[in-house]
């Protein structure tokens, strides 16, 4: 058993994948039962983590993994602890759930495939996430989140608000990742360890390197946009286009705790610091209050749920931020509790819309006779979410409280804060679980009963859960929360609170929130109308302003675009020969290192002279020429007369060429200039000329001291000694040149030719263009 | 361009010109020459044979597209580079053979094969461009102006 643990594991992590892949064929045969099978996925999974629960509650951590690339200290590991573990069973428990649910709620859908798929490759990489122990492996499935949260929320693509939503998740969360990944290199770089868990104790050294607050603000960065912390938030209640399934699994229980989960993570080594717990309550506590305030505005089921989820993320990085035992106590409860009953409610609201046409919850009431499964699975979860006693909730609520209720004034301000979030909270948690219920009768558009076993067993087994383990919370803490706290703090704590009430600051709070959401619950209609003009008043928020940013990003580069890209071949050659101008002529002039004036030649051959007079006479004759194909030819007889020069200084390989390249593309320009529909006469006016010549004679004269000056530095013979000793006895070839060319330097050549065959392909294309729209056009010529 | 003589002499011309450029190409490892000029020569040859007789003729002369004639040398030199691997001697390394036919020792090697390669490639790439450019309708009659 103990040889073949790792491959377990491994193949545990690696079993949603499998399953994705497996989903399309299985749902064609099967249809939704197929959802049944799917489900074996994560519950087999979830079953191998469970049987770690003893290790880790004894103190003890998990890792495995395989080597990668060693010479990089990459590798594929995992690391379990506390922390991991408590993730991966919510992961695969509550993705077991939510697979069956997504097979009633999909039931019939065209696409219920590709939903599978996508979801099931979430879980994958989720799981993956919070189990990575190496840095690279984490971003790689932070990142693979992102993905399979943008292909969830615009499942339905065929609408233009999904699409936008899934963009927008996407560019949020996937620009979060890139900084999370410069965040980890700089914990790389300063505490030369690439995984996680050896990083655990290096926290002093990082907490003192200059460099930590940028390293913080860039894992911040992450971590914000993941979990939907202000001002990044506005993706989350978008995202809710997606269809419920993965609002419930995604955007509460699951994804958005990514971000959350990785403070907790940092938490050890990044913690404590002044930075540290200014920030993440400060932003923390923004959230809070911003998500509650707009959960209330709402009306559609949904959305409440989004908002609520964003201000309890917003709880969990106050709490996670605050700096004390006690409140990671309390991060560790209300985390288990949220995923237990935000997910719970999720799928009620599924369900709800499901059944009866519509979510927006003015227009229901009166289901509890229809659906009084969901009912009570709703009032179960929302019993906690309240925090009322003997729920789960309740237990997280007491320890929020036990831990913010110190006497300094930051405490007062904080818990101010908790109980305002908490109080507006229970009033929304009953507004979902009870308005759509209770009351007299409303008709919806369909005539709503209880949903089928799939639909109710999700939200019934999430709200049970959250009862049985307030009831029974020594085991729970035993073996969930203690070792999780013990994970995030790096000492050993055992939480030990239980649902029978203390007498106490706690317990008082707690009513005053309890009496305060009860108000806000009964008064809700008008608190509603209220914040509706509220946040109205405040102007447009980050949402449009995101808008705004990718649409003058798409401006901007058609800006960029033009001014860099005009699309005249003029342009293009003028700037290409400036460029080379300053490049040629530019670096001796500032360093020096001009050449020294050639000799005069004491004495020129006859022959040799006359090349150059020819070549100074074809030169002369394309400045004079009248049309182009003269300036053409006559730049042939400058090109065939310097391949004689070559030929005369001892290259005969070289003019041999160049007198070949003279030819051809004489022959090549002169077929240009007879497909090209340009003027035979040169139009430009004198000022053009005047630019251009000034252009082309910086340019030569550049090439020129380029060229003086590397003949007058000392010239070093070491590879023409060993191609002249070597080219015959290692290459048997007696061509230095060639030898050279095939031989010796046989890979470049090798990628010339296939540069110069792509070039002709090009060359090809563009002609085939340009004869096709000659050809579509030619007539009205 | 479409006079008696160069439609009379065009034939001998290409003819001569292909076959000067395979002694080029043969010649290049100890004289100068190689595969990149005569791949040039080549090249010319079968432009002059295009201007006298056309571009159809060319393309029935030579058989293949010129562009297929290129992606083959690309792939006869890739191989005899690849060769050497099943040698287990790195990447490029000429190998060398000395077969005796009729009294005369041949030296064959990849690096000869491979340079037999660049002539191809440059053949292919050069004339697929300028069949290209004189081929096309609509342009030839401006193209006589």
């Amino acid at each position: 058993m103990a040889a073949n643990a790792p491959a377990l594991t491994f193949f545990a992590l690696f079993l949603p994948f499998v399953a994705s892949v497996l989903a399309p064929f299985l749902t064609r045969l099967l249809g939704d039962r197929a959802a049944f099978i799917l489900a074996l996925a994560p519950a087999l999974a979830f079953a191998h983590f469970c049987t770690f629960l003893p290790e880790i509650a004894a103190g003890e951590v998990v890792t495995g993994g395989y080597a990668w690339a060693p010479s990089f200290n990459l590798s594929f590991s995992w690391f379990l602890d506390g922390l991991s573990l408590t993730f991966a069973l919510l992961i695969t428990g509550i993705g077991t759930l939510i697979v069956v649910y997504s097979g009633g709620y999909m039931k019939g859908h065209p696409d219920i495939g590709r939903f599978m798929a996508f979801i099931l490759a979430f879980m994958g990489a989720m799981l993956g996430l919070v189990v990575s122990d190496s840095f690279l492996m984490l971003f790689v499935y932070w990142e693979l989140t992102s993905i399979t949260s943008f292909l969830l929320i615009g499942f339905d693509h065929e609408r233009e608000a999904a699409r936008r939503a899934a963009l927008q998740a996407l560019v949020v969360t996937g620009g979060g990742g890139l900084c999370l990944l410069a965040g980890l290199v700089f914990l790389w770089n300063i505490t030369g360890v690439t995984q996680l868990s050896l990083l655990v104790h290096l926290g002093d050294g990082l907490r003192q390197s200059p460099f930590y607050l940028a390293t913080l603000l860039l894992v911040l960065a992450g971590a914000f946009t993941k979990s939907a912390q202000f001002p990044f938030h506005f993706w989350l209640p978008n995202a809710m286009e997606a269809p419920t399934p993965v609002s419930a699994y995604l955007h509460s229980a699951t994804m958005v705790k990514a971000g959350v989960y990785l403070l907790m993570r940092l938490n050890p080594v990044m913690g404590d610091t002044p930075a540290w717990v200014i920030l993440l309550p400060f932003f923390g506590g923004i959230t809070l209050i911003a998500g509650t305030f707009l959960a209330v505005r709402q009306t559609d089921l949904k959305l409440m749920l989004a908002y609520t989820t964003m201000a309890s993320l917003g709880l969990l990085t106050m709490l996670t931020g605050f700096g004390s035992a006690h409140a990671v106590e309390a991060a560790v409860l209300y985390l288990v509790a949220h995923s237990l009953f935000k997910g719970a409610l999720f799928m009620v609201a599924g369900t709800v819309d499901h059944e009866a046409g519509t979510r927006d919850v003015t227009r229901l009431g009166g289901l509890r006779a229809a659906m009084p499964v969901t009912f009570g699975a709703a009032l179960l979860a929302a019993l906690s979410m309240g925090g009322l006693p003997l729920f789960f909730g309740f237990l997280a609520k007491e320890e929020i409280y036990a831990a913010l209720a110190a006497g300094n004034p930051r405490a007062v301000f904080f818990t101010g804060l908790a109980v305002i979030g908490n109080a507006l909270m229970f009033a929304t948690a009953f507004a979902v679980a009870l308005k759509p219920f209770l009351g007299p009768h409303v008709g919806t558009p369909k005539h709503a009963h209880e949903g089928p076993m799939t639909l109710w067993l999700g939200p019934v087994v999430l709200s049970v859960i959250g009862l049985a383990a307030a009831v029974f919370s020594g085991v729970a803490h035993r073996y969930i929360s203690s070792p999780m706290a013990s994970a995030i703090t790096d000492e050993k704590i055992v939480i030990d609170i239980s649902t029978v009430p203390h007498l106490g600051l706690p317990l008082l709070l707690s009513v005053i929130t309890v009496l305060l959401g009860a108000l806000a619950f009964w008064r809700l209609t008008d608190l509603r109308a209220f914040m509706v003009r509220a946040v109205e008043s405040l102007g447009p928020g980050p949402d449009r302003g995101f808008d705004h940013v990718v649409s003058g990003l798409v401006r901007f580069s058609g800006v960029v675009t033009r001014l860099v890209q005009p699309g005249r071949l003029e342009i293009y050659i003028t700037a290409t020969f400036i460029l080379l101008a300053v490049t040629l002529l530019v670096p001796p002039f500032v360093f020096g290192e001009l050449p020294a004036m050639p000799a005069w030649p004491e004495e020129l051959l006859v022959q040799e002279a006359a090349f150059f007079a020819i070549a100074v006479i074809g030169l002369i004759a394309v400045l004079r020429a009248k049309d182009r194909l003269t300036a053409i030819v006559s730049l042939g007889i400058q090109g065939f007369a310097v391949a004689v020069i070559f030929l005369l200084f001892g290259a005969p390989d070289l003019s041999f060429t160049q007198f070949m390249v003279e030819t051809l593309s004489v022959v090549i320009l002169a077929l240009v200039m007879t497909r090209l529909r340009l003027t035979p006469r040169d139009h430009r006016p004198l000022r053009q000329s005047l630019f251009d010549g000034l252009v082309a004679v910086a340019c030569g004269l550049g090439f020129t001291l380029l060229l003086l000056k590397s003949t007058q530095a000392p010239f070093d013979a070491v590879l023409t000694d060993f191609f002249n000793a070597y080219s015959k006895t290692v290459a048997h070839g007696a061509n230095v040149v060639n030898v050279i060319i095939v031989d010796f330097r046989g890979t470049d050549t090798l990628g010339e030719i296939a540069v110069v065959m792509v070039t002709a392909l090009a060359v090809l294309a563009l002609i085939r263009v340009r004869a096709g729209r000659r050809a579509g056009s030619g007539e009205g010529q | 361009m479409n006079t008696l003589i160069l439609r009379t002499v065009a034939p001998f011309l290409t003819a001569l010109m292909l076959l000067f450029s395979v002694f080029v190409l043969l010649r290049g490892h100890n004289e100068p020459g190689g595969g990149f000029i005569g791949g040039l020569i080549a090249a010319s040859a079968l432009a002059i044979y295009g201007i006298a007789f056309g571009v159809p003729s060319v393309r029935r002369a030579i058989r293949f597209h010129p562009m297929a004639i290129a992606g083959f040398g690309l792939l006869l030199a890739t191989l005899s580079g690849a060769l050497s691997i099943v040698f287990g001697v790195p990447f490029m390394t000429g190998l060398w053979v000395y077969p005796v036919v009729f009294d005369v020792e041949l030296p064959l090697s990849t690096v000869m094969s491979f340079d037999i390669g660049v002539y191809l490639v440059v053949v292919g790439a050069i004339t697929s461009i300028a069949l290209a450019l004189e081929q096309e309708p609509g342009s030839d009659v401006e193209g006589e102006g």
